[in-house]
């Protein structure tokens, strides 16, 4: 499972920067969705890997799932949210502004 | 447990929710209470100062937990000297801002607590995670603010700075990710004490985790090669936000301090010093570099954006000599930077507004109608900026030089910060004598430029200059001041045992 979560986290990283190395808005806003995905995987992960434990105190419990990462996780999620819906306002004004959807607002040939 | 620690993080948050359920009452009215809520935070950061002034730190916990596994505000005298001068900019940027500023979109109000909301949290936070989402508060409003006013430069350069602070905060969680996989905390007390006793076998991974936040820092604090989104985007918003955004960059060098000096610091055992062979050279370069960016700018304001980045290099360098004294000189340099940068921002936008269609660029124009006293009043902010006696840059300066003479690379760090001042000074000689003598006379048919009232708006650049005059005047108590600072996180132990108490 380590491994499985591992490659992952690596493929969609590398998917993240590259699209986010390119040239128009819409790659952009893909690459970043994508970085932010790897990093809530990975977030998550940091808590190590467990399977059917409780994170909160039971009494019939002998290991518990870190509850941290968790929550830490649920933040980033929440905040990768608004930030992913502000950047796509922005690129369809930049759009809307600019005439065409380069980054730097200059049509490449 | 005195509520004193979390009062300038609730006070802009519930102004900036209440301005929003005011929205559609007179901008009269939005602006006396955006304007008295700023008034608050200077009080309640001056109270806080008071409070902490026999060298205390109070600690917040929120909901009664106890640390390190409850959250925590921390007010030490590093975040209550950030908050007053946080306040003390924000007021004369946001008096600006109320000169017509601020009606160029929606919600600048909120937007404008909101922001402060972010900056004074960013300061007071005792924990890493809340550090980000601290940050992440601050960058939504200044994304919002960047933008205020709208236009195709603005746009373009709002777009860069949003995409890049995207990717810097993913950086952000992965530091903070791994710092937690490997010491399972994010209490930056609880940080320091299992730094110091990282096993052998997770040193690698530590010190990655502390340099990749470091990158991160660097992007917000705009050192080099991590500076190239600044001069873009705070050259193309609008003056106050300019203005405000003197303090963001700041923010990085804030969390810079905090960090290296508390968790990876002098005592943090195999990992101390982490930065260290980095910093310096980094920040000399910084400042060179910025320097050169002035020398080079085609207009004020680019100019002004310049002297941020090189006001960077400036404080870090002084941070990075690794001394009391060193820290003290960047922390009397910074409200010093902050102010005479924002002041030039707002400076320029007025003289940008006298000049018609030349407005801010370095090409002759036509002769101002108050040329004098806009002249005058760039003068002495040039000799602010610069770093020219009588004012507080010069003092600045000088403490940053005095503490370099016992660091092993003074005569390096003399040479740069000394040529970074000489370059500056022809560079804003040159502005000067461009934007104020060679005027030329008015073409064929050309109409003058309207001569726009200027006495209001030239009010926040005076206050700014102001400021910088009482940091001249008062510069004996405020160096015992910062040099009390300097002493508290030079002892991290203090902070530490302030915030876990017993439990070390």
């Amino acid at each position: 499972m380590e491994a499985l979560i591992a490659i992952s986290i690596g493929v969609l990283t590398a998917c993240g920067v590259y699209l986010a190395l390119r040239g128009r808005t819409f790659p952009v806003v893909l690459g970043l969705t994508f970085l932010s995905y790897a990093v809530n995987l990975f977030l998550f992960s940091m808590g190590r890997l467990s399977i059917g434990q409780p994170p909160v105190i039971r009494a019939a419990a002998t290991a518990y799932a870190d509850p941290v990462p968790q929550a830490l996780v649920l933040t980033a999620i929440v905040i990768g949210f608004a930030m992913t819906a502000f950047v796509i306002v922005l690129a369809l004004k930049a759009r809307a502004e600019l005439g065409n959807d380069h980054v730097d607002g200059v049509e490449q040939p | 447990m005195s509520h004193l620690a979390i009062a300038p993080l609730l006070l802009p948050l519930l102004v900036g929710i209440l301005l929003l359920f005011m929205r559609h009452l007179d901008i009269r009215v939005r602006r006396t209470v955006s304007v008295a809520a700023v008034f608050g935070q200077i009080g309640l950061a001056l109270l806080l100062a008071g409070a902490l002034s026999s060298g205390d730190i109070l600690v917040y916990k929120l909901g009664n937990w106890a640390a390190p596994f409850g959250i925590v505000l921390v007010a030490d005298a590093l975040a209550a000297w950030m908050l007053l001068v946080t306040a003390l900019l924000a007021l004369f940027a946001l008096l600006y801002a109320c000169q017509g500023g601020d009606t160029q979109g929606r919600h600048f109000h909120v937007l404008f607590q909101l922001q402060l909301f972010g900056l004074n949290g960013a300061f007071l936070t005792g924990d890493l995670f809340n550090l980000f989402v601290f940050f992440e508060v601050l960058l939504l409003a200044s994304y919002g603010l960047i933008l205020h006013g709208g236009g195709r430069a603005r746009v373009r350069a709002g777009l860069h700075y949003v995409v890049l602070n995207l990717a810097g905060s993913a950086l952000f969680l992965i530091a903070v990710g791994t710092l937690y996989g490997v010491f399972g905390t994010l209490n930056m007390a609880d940080l320091a004490v299992k730094v110091a006793a990282t096993p052998a076998q997770e040193q690698g991974l530590a010190r990655a985790a502390g340099l990749l936040l470091f990158t991160v820092f660097a992007l917000k604090a705009a050192l080099l090669p991590l500076y190239l989104w600044l001069p873009a985007a705070y050259a193309n918003t609008s003056a106050p936000v300019a203005a405000l955004f003197a303090i963001m960059t700041k923010v990085g060098v804030y969390s810079i301090i905090r960090v290296y000096s508390l968790v990876f610091g002098a005592e943090a055992g195999p990992l101390a010093h982490l930065i260290a062979p980095w910093l310096l050279p980094l920040a000399l370069a910084t400042l060179l570099v910025g320097m050169l960016g002035v020398l080079a700018a085609t207009g004020l304001r680019q100019q002004a954006t310049y002297l941020v980045v090189a006001s960077v290099g400036s404080l870090l360098t002084a941070f990075a000599l690794d001394s009391g004294a060193g820290i003290a000189a960047s922390l009397y340099y910074l409200p010093h930077s902050t102010f005479a940068a924002a002041a030039l921002f707002l400076l320029a936008d007025v003289i940008a507004s006298q000049r018609g269609k030349h407005a801010d660029s370095f090409e002759p124009g036509p002769a101002m109608a108050r040329a004098v006293l806009l002249g005058g009043l760039f003068f002495v902010t040039a000799i602010q900026v610069v770093g020219l006696p009588p004012l507080s840059g010069f003092l600045g300066k000088f403490l940053l030089l005095r503490a370099a003479l016992e660091h092993p690379a003074a005569a390096g760090v003399m040479a740069v910060v000394l040529l970074g001042g000489l370059l500056g000074m022809i560079a804003l000689a040159r502005s000067g004598s461009l934007l104020f003598f060679r005027s030329m006379p008015l073409a064929e048919g050309e109409s003058p430029p309207p001569a726009a009232p200027i006495a209001v708006a030239l009010i926040p650049v005076v206050g700014l200059l102001l400021l910088g005059l009482a940091m001249t005047v008062f510069a004996g108590p405020l160096q015992v001041h910062v040099t009390n600072i300097a002493e508290q996180l030079s002892r991290p132990y203090l902070y530490v045992h302030a915030v876990l108490g017993g439990r070390i």
